[in-house]
């Protein structure tokens, strides 16, 4: 049959999904339940949500809604967030090359460790990756005291908001490029190294362009969570307007003050940036489905 | 797994590792291009001892069995590759590089498809690219690792006749590994037979099959039939008849005398060495291939010219015309 149901028609629903082969295929009515319940779902606990915010945004207008960004606060949080993801996903694309190289090119001992520690920030709870760090660098933690004695503030300042970032948004860029390097094995570095080229040449010349769309949309995710991240970033933050406020934290603060416009308005900013990058992964998807495939089979 | 082994390559010669899977030759070519470190021992290169010397220094030229062709690249790129990642100081010109390139697209046949990426070529194709690629940094030795073992017959057959060309022509002293015996006889000027890690034997293709250096190298050159015989005072007796053999030997007491199934001929019973009884015979390649029950247990496949039909269960004799003797 060919309108078999594929996992495009659900955008959330790409957790490895194959194309049903003919054989196995339910009869007509079945697929229209079926695709009729993925509707509903889907429209009730995504769309809805997402038009409410847009809704709720524009509710007294256009004037109120652009005055939510007028004011120096949300300027602030705007800046801030920009700023943290301009230091985190930098950070975590190094590092994850690094790691991912390491991990899937080499054998080491403890690399089955390191895999699993990389893992650890999508297992915990935020807010216990930002606790983490107030017990590690907070005034009664454990480097506290000479922090305190040398005047370096981390906890309820930029440092701690960009390290509960960089915490929580670890794993993207490693995890989504062992399993694609994993596959493309090392033959082609050999083969750069046999013709005389340098590891950093072989690196730049053929890792690099094999891993390439790979990592641009493992770049995108981790831009996108470091940008939304609420709960570790809520721990560390303390929430002070103007200063420690990142645009998800000003979102609360907004809503719980009633300022139901100006949070939404906020909200409806957070919102349009992850619709972005769900066309970008779309296109990306789409189009270079092949360099993606081996970390899609995982 | 490599045991303590020493090979002489000599300068200009085509030289076959032949070996089962296993047997270390591809691990032994892998050390001599500097890809993988050896516990102990030496590689030398001309006069200079390289067995420190990291892979880039060694300039030897790596053909894998999967091609490695830098998928991102084009044809052209990838066979420059090796030019271009030189230092600035020792790069040739822009136009130098263009020149080589195309003199060994000429080379390999394929001087319109520069432009093409690897993904759009066959598997012949794509390892002509890949050998064209390790022979444009003018490799001192050329390593090719199973270079045509993930191509189907008749490509095989094809790049090997053309692969012979080639080094007649360039005169590159080149090592190849493979686990097909007509590749490794058909190709080298001398064939280096390994086994479980250790040489067997290194000599030209008509060395090696005349005179097997053991009864490793001599089964795994061909099918080989084992028969128990008698060895005394230089002969070797199989049920009391003595049997001719390729070389005298001095093993007295029990020996295994060793056939390939060509140098067995149907004989009547007072020159026959062996009996049995015909189980089945099918045709292959223009040949009779006959399977033969043994008295004792045990199965023989012998060739015939193809006119002979023998319907099974017909009792036959066996006449050894020569066979090989071992000294263990």
């Amino acid at each position: 049959m060919s309108e078999a149901i594929t996992p495009s028609d659900f955008p959330v629903a790409d957790a490895g999904l194959r194309p049903p082969a003919s054989v196995v295929t339910e009869k007509g009515w079945v697929r229209a339940l079926l695709i009729a319940v993925a509707i509903i779902f889907l429209a009730l606990f995504l769309v809805l949500p997402l038009v409410t915010v847009f809704v709720q945004a524009f509710a007294k207008g256009l004037q109120a809604y652009l005055a939510a960004f007028a004011e120096p606060d949300a300027h602030a949080a705007i800046r801030l967030t920009l700023v943290t993801a301009a230091i985190a996903v930098p950070f975590n694309l190094v590092f994850g090359v690094a790691a991912a190289w390491a991990i899937a090119k080499f054998q080491f001992w403890g690399r089955d460790l390191l895999v699993t520690l990389i893992d650890l920030p999508f297992s915990v709870s935020p807010v216990v990756s930002g606790l983490i760090y107030v017990l590690v660098f907070g005034s009664q933690g454990i480097l506290g005291p000479w922090l305190l004695a040398h005047d370096v503030q981390i906890i309820f300042a930029v440092p701690g908001i960009v390290l509960a970032t960089i915490f929580v948004t670890f794993p993207f860029v490693a995890r989504q490029l062992i399993p694609l390097m994993q596959e493309q094995g090392t033959a082609e570095e050999e083969a750069a190294l046999t013709l005389g080229a340098s590891g950093w040449h072989a690196f730049r010349t053929v890792t690099l362009p094999n891993i390439r769309w790979g990592l641009l949309y493992a770049v995108l995710l981790c831009n996108a969570r470091a940008m939304g991240e609420f709960g570790a970033v809520s721990v560390v933050s303390g929430h002070i307007r103007g200063l420690t406020n990142t645009l998800p934290l000003h979102v609360e603060i907004l809503y719980n003050e009633y300022n139901f416009v100006a949070a939404f308005a906020v909200a409806s900013l957070l919102a349009g940036l992850a619709l972005v990058t769900l066309v970008i992964k779309s296109v990306l998807e789409w189009r270079y489905a092949g360099d993606l495939a081996a970390s899609a089979r995982h | 797994m490599l045991h303590d082994l020493s090979l002489d390559v000599r300068a200009g010669e085509l030289l076959g590792l032949l070996g089962p899977s296993g047997s270390g030759k591809t691990t032994l070519l892998r050390i001599i291009a500097g890809l993988d470190r050896p516990d102990s021992g030496r590689i030398i290169f001309g006069g200079d001892d390289a067995t420190r010397m990291p892979v880039q220094e060694r300039a030897v030229g790596f053909v894998f069995q999967h091609y490695a062709l830098f998928k991102h690249m084009t044809v052209a790129d990838n066979i420059a590759y090796g030019l271009n990642a030189r230092k600035r100081s020792e790069r040739p010109a822009k136009a130098e590089i263009k020149k080589r390139v195309s003199d060994l697209l000429d080379l390999i046949k394929l001087s319109n498809f520069g432009d093409r990426y690897p993904s759009q070529l066959s598997g012949g194709q794509r390892q002509r690219i890949a050998l064209a690629r390790a022979l444009a940094v003018e490799p001192r030795v050329l390593l090719l690792d199973e270079p045509f073992g993930a191509l189907d017959a008749q490509v095989r057959k094809d790049l090997r006749r053309w692969l012979r060309e080639i080094h007649d022509r360039t005169g590159q002293t080149t090592i190849f590994v493979t686990h097909d015996q007509d590749e490794a006889l058909e190709l080298s000027d001398r064939v280096a037979v390994l086994d479980r890690g250790r040489l067997e034997q290194i000599g030209t293709p008509d060395e090696v099959q005349e005179q097997p250096a053991s009864p490793t190298v001599l089964k795994f050159l061909g099918d080989t039939i084992e028969v128990e015989a008698i060895a005394q005072g230089g002969r070797v007796l199989v049920n009391g008849r003595e049997t001719p053999v390729t070389a005298p030997t001095n093993a007295v007491g029990p020996v295994k005398l060793y056939v390939r199934p060509w140098q067995l001929q149907f004989a009547n019973e007072e020159h026959a060495h062996l009996n049995g009884f015909v189980r089945s015979s099918y045709r292959a390649q223009g040949r009779q291939r006959i399977e033969i029950d043994r008295p004792g247990g045990g199965l023989l496949v012998v060739e015939a010219s193809d006119n002979a039909r023998l319907a099974a269960g017909l009792p036959v004799g066996l006449r050894i015309n020569s066979g090989y003797v071992f000294a263990d």
